[in-house]
């Protein structure tokens, strides 16, 4: 089994976070948008990966590591967001969602 | 030890504080019992009179070079060369005045209790009369002049509150507004005094100025490097806070008005102490005012013709109170007189004398008013002597101290300064003789006022209902009544002596009055001996002078004093007579009644310029130019908020590439611009 070549990765790599990208701009339910976030950070990750591997540098790993961790806590936060929003609004648009406008 | 003097009235001013927010004021005008904040306040001054005379003891058992105590509690403040330490000293002036003015507090407290019964918020009245013994003992025992000054503004504040104690009567919360602002124009002399000095000697401390200027005094001209001019103008400014405070002419014009206290306080702040600090400052200050004969007369000068001027106004007066503000005025003018001839020990003799028998005339007239229900018009009164037989007599007392007849308290006194006017140096037989006049008018307007209350038939029916209407329609500045709210079960009943709590302290000042001349008798003083280490004796006095002249001159003042009761005894047992004259003299009385239209000169020259001044810059300057520049301000930044808020529009997706943008733009710049 042949290696991967690093243009593969990149090239998916890149498409998943520009799917996430999409998914952040474009969609309306804010449970969506979270998940869109996640897989932009992953996209992240999966380039630091190839990267720590090219170099032979394992702090590239560390990040991952580190982002993995930081990421968990975002999306447990934003879902008690998401759920405290729900309750007094009853709703998870965020068109509906517009209380600070100018 | 000596910081607890002002310590206890201080820490009672906080119990009477806490004890009438806590637990009177929340009650509202519910009637208030005066026994536990008077009992409170009574204590704690009681204390201190006792500390004083404790201390005061312990300095009389020192050798006499080494009377000072000195305590100092902590660093005020320090900039520069500039250290201010909250110190505290007992010498012999300062022993002197702490003892006598805690024991004339203390009797004018108790007295209180019984005058405030009535009164509807008695915890804030004693709270207040702590205040003012906190900074009246501050005043007097301050080391040097920072701390003097705070004592000095403490007791204008509290004159202030207390003047204008019932101040739902517009007229006296105006009363005191007038005098804290008279008193800040004295004030801003007194500071500007202060500063000289600091300029000057490069210390604010009284010793250490002192041994500044007596340890150079024998130099050529200057001493410590300052000019005679210099020194002028020093004691000149901080006489100008004198004359403020201790109601001198000009600036005596809110004395008068003060009356519109309770009659307790008049006799407290307004005779027995605050107003005499002005005389403590001058003798405290003497080896200074001693350097410049220019200043010495001006003070001599100011207070035989202010003695003069109220002398006469106070001979027209028909409210009782106004009658003794204006004796008042004139007695300080005694005492300026005595320090401005280099007879400080004098001015002292008779501010002791005068703290006497002032606050007992005082308080005998709050007993008066008291018993006649809030009247105050002496031509309303009449006969009281067989209705109030104790007041009477002790207001007979005060009335022959202040006449000066032998052997009462104030003929040592006020005989002293004469013969002190007419010997010494500085004094001139001008001086004396305007202060032997006032003496004769003095006696003449006391007599008036005795006669026309306690002598003759009653001129007011028994029972009356009490309107307090005012019976001179032309005396435009009285205050109709003392205006405390009396409890119903009095309003039915005649008039009445005042109850024991009243006459106690009034018997207590009687006798001070009558042998508290004892101090200081001439030739055999032991107020002089005593003030040795403060006030240096003037040894040139008896020079050039025949010791028989005093004799003379003291049996001048006699026959002129008894001449002007005798006269007035007379004229006011036959008041058809008096009326006669008054008609026959109407443009003289008129001028008097209305004090020389010195409040609508001074309207004219002074408030009017400055009510239409700040009229016009109300006007054209603060509402047609700041006004506009702050509106215009809020103007520009509205319309600025209202055209940027659009931006704000509350979407997420918005934001996201908001953010997406400027992150784009900061790594391009990372990138590519840095090169």
């Amino acid at each position: 089994m042949s290696p991967v070549e690093p243009w593969v990765v990149l090239a998916f790599s890149s498409a998943i976070f520009f799917i996430g990208l999409y998914g952040v701009m474009v969609r309306r339910n804010i449970i969506v948008i979270l998940m869109s976030i996640e897989l932009m950070l992953n996209a992240v990750n999966l380039t630091f990966i190839l990267f720590s591997r090219q170099l032979n540098d394992l702090s590239g790993q560390m990040s991952v590591f580190f982002i993995i961790t930081v990421a968990a806590a975002e999306s447990a936060v934003g879902l008690g967001l998401v759920i405290a929003m729900f309750r007094t609004l009853r709703s998870v648009d965020t068109d509906e969602i517009q209380l600070l406008k100018g | 030890m000596l910081a607890w003097i002002p310590l206890f009235p201080l820490l009672c001013f906080l119990v009477n504080c806490a004890w009438y927010a806590f637990g009177q004021a929340p009650r509202g005008k519910e009637k208030a019992g005066a026994l536990i904040p008077g009992l409170i306040a009574s204590f704690s001054i009681f204390a201190s009179f006792l500390v004083s005379l404790v201390l005061f003891l312990k300095l009389q058992g020192l050798e006499p070079e080494q009377r000072i105590i000195n305590q100092s509690l902590y660093n005020w403040f320090s900039v520069a060369n500039l250290h201010v330490e909250m110190a505290f000293r007992l010498d012999a002036l300062s022993a002197i005045f702490s003892v006598f003015i805690t024991g004339v507090a203390t009797l004018i407290h108790i007295y209180s209790i019984g005058y405030m019964s009535h009164d509807a918020t008695p915890g804030k009245y004693f709270a207040y009369l702590n205040l003012f013994c906190f900074s009246m003992l501050m005043l007097i025992l301050g080391a040097s002049l920072p701390i003097l000054f705070l004592g000095w503004e403490g007791v204008g504040l509290c004159s202030y509150l207390l003047i204008g104690y019932w101040y739902a009567d517009t007229l006296k919360a105006s009363a005191g507004k007038k005098a804290f602002v008279v008193n800040r124009i004295g004030d801003l002399g007194f500071l500007l005094g202060m500063f000289l000095i600091f300029y000057s000697f490069g210390s604010l401390d009284f010793e250490a100025v002192r041994s500044i200027v007596v340890g150079t005094a024998h130099g050529e001209g200057t001493i410590h490097g300052v000019g005679q001019g210099t020194i002028t103008v020093i004691c000149t400014l901080l006489f100008i806070g004198c004359m403020g405070k201790s109601a001198q002419i000009p600036l005596y014009v809110w004395l008068p008005d003060a009356m519109a206290g309770p009659t307790p306080v008049s006799a407290l702040i307004h005779a027995a102490t605050m107003v005499t600090s002005g005389i403590y400052l001058v003798s405290r200050l003497n080896f200074l005012y001693s350097l410049s004969p220019t200043a010495m007369s001006i003070v001599a000068i100011t207070g035989a013709v202010t003695a003069f001027f109220a002398a006469t106004i106070a001979i027209a007066q028909t409210d009782i109170k106004k009658v003794l503000a204006y004796s008042t005025v004139s007695q300080l003018g005694y005492m300026f007189l005595a320090c401005g001839v280099g007879a400080y020990t004098a001015g002292v003799f008779h501010v002791i004398t005068h703290a006497f028998f002032k606050a007992l005339l005082f308080l005998g007239a709050g007993s008066v008013i008291h018993g006649m229900h809030d009247e105050q018009d002496i031509l309303k009164m009449g006969g009281l002597k067989s209705k109030m037989p104790k007041t009477w007599l002790t207001f007979t007392v005060g009335l022959l101290a202040i006449c000066g007849l032998p052997p009462f308290s104030g003929f040592f006194s006020k005989d002293e300064i004469l013969w002190q006017a007419f010997s010494s140096p500085s004094g001139s037989v001008i001086l004396w003789l305007l202060g032997a006049v006032t003496a004769v008018m003095t006696a003449f307007y006391m007599t008036r006022l005795y006669s026309l209350t306690f002598l003759g038939t009653p001129r007011f029916s028994e029972n009356r209902p009490h309107t307090g209407a005012k019976v001179i329609p032309h005396q435009s500045h009285s205050f109709p009544h003392d205006g405390h709210g009396h409890g119903q079960s009095h309003e039915s009943g005649g008039v009445h002596e005042s109850p024991s709590l009243m006459i106690i302290p009034l018997q207590v000042l009687a006798v001070l009055s009558f042998a508290g001349g004892l101090i200081g008798i001439p030739h055999f003083s032991w107020l002089d001996h005593w003030l040795e280490t403060v006030i240096p004796t003037h040894h040139a006095v008896s020079s050039g002078t025949a010791p028989a002249m005093e004799w003379v001159l003291m049996g001048v003042s006699i026959f002129g004093a008894a001449v002007g009761m005798i006269f007035a005894l007379k004229l006011y047992s036959n008041l058809d007579l008096v009326s006669h004259l008054k008609t026959r003299f109407a443009p003289i009385h008129k001028l008097l009644e209305n004090k020389w239209y010195v409040d609508e000169i001074f309207n004219f020259l002074f408030i009017r310029p400055i009510y239409q001044l700040s009229l016009a810059l109300w006007k054209g300057f603060d509402v047609a130019v700041i006004d506009r520049l702050a509106l215009s301000l809020g103007w520009m930044s509205e319309r600025t908020g209202q055209t940027v808020r659009v931006i704000q529009t509350g979407s997420l997706h918005v934001y996201a590439i908001m953010t997406l943008l400027g992150l784009i733009m900061t790594v391009g710049y990372l990138m590519y611009g840095m090169a």
